[in-house]
């Protein structure tokens, strides 16, 4: 067990995986000398060399398009995809030959490619620096997605993902590299790659997140524990597939359910949670689910960011919707706010 | 207006001299079958008559393939047929100089390539028929699924070649893909990384003067070969219906990559003589002079005034290549006709190398659905089934 950042149990987590399998390739821009505009592969040129580490040209589907052909050849490559907003370029490859060449071929094709993305908001960045493009992924079959959301699951899963037969996309939140954690770098009691993880335990509602948000839910479930209300935090790890069963064995349990991420609403992975749980637990539900999300807008300015992300004070408006206490959207008009203001909401 | 018949018109007609066949090229054989002097004479100077007789059956068999299976799609037995008239000594010359640990990535039209890397006609229909997306297990033949995104296979090339280096072998990648397709971003980069990682592949562009109804001439403003230089990759324009000049010109691309010289990046000068895919009216966009012109320069009558020019195309000769075309056409069709259906489950099986549990949710739904209102494993109702029957009782 030792302490790390985020960004440093993912650099442990790649190198443990370079270290079991020497088809282990990475490739990237600039993810060799530099060590990654984030320095998550730092050193790692240095100690496997540059066949190993490869920096690439500046071409993003020349990246994802080489991958495929070196998973034909019998590599396992592990693709850096510099910032969210620089994968479209790649996405006709990553949905169209990643995501189905196995399907295609009939089984006999592997793509073990591991597809690493520094997503999200909340670090100031220019345009196409902040994005969370995950749910393109999460409707492509023949595609696994998942999301880190501490130090630990960031070395476990980094690991699990290079492992896996299937093509894994691995979001990152980079607003987090610089967290620190307790890293146990063994696998063992590792959860499996597609099970959800239940962060806070409570009784009366149920909040579904994944990635930079985790953090953030769980600091709403303290402070509406100090309102009284009881919230049980899940981390849904996995994106595609998601681990209903975990989901749904909580949401019989609080009757409630609100889903917060940073990505638009619209087609969201909130909407796929939100439409599911409904199906699997119509009964069960006290109230409609909720989503707590970015804006269906572009990504904002850096000054208009905050405005844009879920922070605990929406998610906590959020929870007040599930539990029908006052709230944002209360029919109440300005006599709702004064009403809000002197319940100390 | 005249700023709008601009507008309309192809930046240049596919005549220009920029991107059609005209201007120099590697060519061994003339159209009317005597040679033609060439430095490169001896790359194939091993060819010897039975070598070339052998060439011109395999060109003969795959224009059979193309005409059998295009009868199929006009009997409504194939969804779709792509043909290659015209490109067989492009598909052949190029195929029967690779070893089979070779890596081949091609596209839709490589069928000729497929039948020299030891598919069967069944295996080739399969896809066509929509039994299933790949007809063949790519690692016994070494020859990718056929890939119907324009451009996309010559990435994969690259990256393979990026393994063949990192492994140290002298094995060998060629990647087909036609004139249209270096108009993709991904031929481009393919070529970037093939250069930047000196990556033993052969980029051969089939260049047949049409994309769809778009003519070369719209695709490039300068011979097709004359771009591969300006990446740092080596390369020739050839009479691509002139099989030893392929045979010669692929021969010596696969020698460079063998021997660590890198990529390498072949035009072959051809004609689609058919349309685009069955589905396609060449008849909207084309001169039937134009057609005419490239008739004349049929790759399959060259190679036999050749053989008659030397005196090694017998009736005999004749007739053996046209039984042997005729009993892999009767091949092709019967097991066309005959390959079952896949059963209904066939569409959840392999989206997923390991369990995934929304697929497997949906599996069992279906399965239970099944159960109560539909038979299981009959196939459902697919539409070349259906035309199959009715071609049948017709």
């Amino acid at each position: 067990m030792s302490t790390m950042t985020f960004g440093r149990a993912i650099n442990a987590g790649l190198r443990a995986a370079m270290e079991a399998d020497p088809k282990v390739v990475l490739m990237g821009e600039d993810i060799g000398t530099l060590g990654g505009v984030f320095r998550i592969t730092d050193g790692l040129k240095k100690d496997f060399g540059g066949q190993r580490v490869i920096d690439t040209p500046l071409a993003e589907s020349g990246i994802m398009g080489t991958a495929v052909g070196l998973a034909f050849r019998g590599y396992r490559p592990v693709v850096e995809i510099q910032f969210d907003g620089f994968i479209y370029p790649a996405f006709d490859q990553i949905v169209c030959q990643v995501a189905k060449m196995h399907y295609r071929s009939r089984g006999t094709v592997n793509m073990p490619l591991t597809i690493r993305v520094p997503f999200g908001g909340g670090i100031g960045s220019p345009e196409h620096h902040s994005e969370s493009p995950e749910a393109y992924f999460t409707h492509t079959s023949g595609l696994r997605v998942v999301s880190v959301s501490n130090p630990q699951d960031a070395y476990t899963m980094i690991q699990q993902a290079i492992a896996s037969n299937d093509p894994v996309l691995y979001f990152e939140p980079k607003r987090r590299y610089h967290v620190k954690g307790e890293v146990n770098e063994t696998l063992d009691g590792a959860l499996p790659m597609g099970a959800a993880r239940v962060v806070t335990e409570g009784t009366d509602v149920t909040l579904v997140t994944y990635g930079p948000l985790v953090m953030t839910a769980v600091d709403a479930a303290v402070a509406a524990s100090d309102e009284g209300v009881s919230v049980e935090v899940i981390d849904l790890r996995s994106l595609s597939p998601v681990d209903f069963a975990t989901v749904e064995a909580s949401v019989r349990k609080t009757g409630r359910l609100v889903i917060t991420h940073e990505a638009g609403q619209s087609g969201g992975v909130g909407a796929e949670i939100s439409a599911s749980i409904t199906e699997r637990c119509f009964d069960y539900l006290e109230h409609a689910p909720v989503r707590v999300t970015g804006f269906d807008v572009p990504y904002p300015s850096s000054k208009l960011e905050h405005h844009h992300l879920p922070d605990l004070d929406r998610i906590l408006d959020g929870v007040d919707r599930a539990m029908r206490r006052p709230n944002s959207l209360s029919p109440l008009g300005t006599a709702g706010a004064a009403a809000l203001e002197g319940a100390g909401l | 207006m005249r700023t709008d018949v601009s507008l309309h018109t192809p930046v240049r007609p596919p005549q220009d001299a920029g991107a059609s066949a005209s201007g120099p090229y590697v060519q061994l054989v003339r159209p009317d079958g005597s040679r033609a002097p060439s430095s490169y004479d001896h790359w194939v100077s091993d060819v010897d008559a039975d070598q070339l007789r052998s060439l011109y059956e395999d060109m003969v068999i795959i224009r059979r393939i193309d005409t059998e299976a295009t009868a199929l799609q006009r009997q409504g037995q194939l969804g779709l047929w792509p043909p290659l008239l015209g490109q067989e000594a492009a598909q052949i010359g190029s195929a029967r100089t690779l070893r089979p640990s070779d890596f081949v990535f091609g596209s839709y039209r490589e069928n000729g390539v497929a039948w020299c890397r030891g598919v069967d006609p069944e295996s080739l229909m399969r896809v066509w028929r929509g039994n299933a997306a790949a007809g063949w297990d790519p690692f016994t033949v070494n020859m990718a699924p056929t890939q119907v995104i324009i451009g996309a296979q010559a990435l994969h090339a690259a990256g393979y070649g990026m393994g063949v280096v990192a492994d140290g072998t002298d094995d060998a990648v060629i990647t087909y893909f036609g004139d249209g397709a270096t108009s993709q971003g991904d031929v481009n980069e393919a070529m970037v990384f093939a250069a930047s990682f000196h990556t033993p592949v052969v980029f051969f562009c089939s260049n047949n003067q049409w994309a769809i109804s778009e003519p070369v001439g719209l695709q490039a403003q300068v011979p097709i070969a004359n771009r591969a230089p300006g990446f740092g990759i080596p390369s020739v324009r050839v009479d691509g219906n002139d099989v030893l000049a392929v045979m010669a010109v692929t021969r010596e691309a696969l020698e460079r990559a063998r021997s660590g010289g890198g990529p390498s990046f072949i035009e072959a000068v051809t004609y689609r003589m058919g349309p685009h895919t069955t589905a396609d009216d060449p008849t909207r966009y084309r001169d039937a002079a134009e057609l005419e012109e490239w008739r004349a320069k049929d790759p399959i009558s060259r190679v036999e005034a050749l053989l008659r020019a030397e005196g090694h195309f017998t009736e005999e000769f004749a007739a053996s290549v046209a039984a042997s075309a005729d009993a892999v056409a009767a091949e092709l069709r019967s097991s066309c006709i005959n390959m079952p259906a896949p059963p209904a489950l066939d569409i959840f099986a392999h989206v997923y190398a390991e369990p995934n549990s929304w697929l497997e949710n949906q599996q069992a739904d279906y399965e239970r659905y099944l159960a109560l209102y539909g038979a299981e494993g009959d196939g459902g109702t697919h539409p070349a089934d259906n035309a199959g029957v009715n071609g049948e009782s017709a």
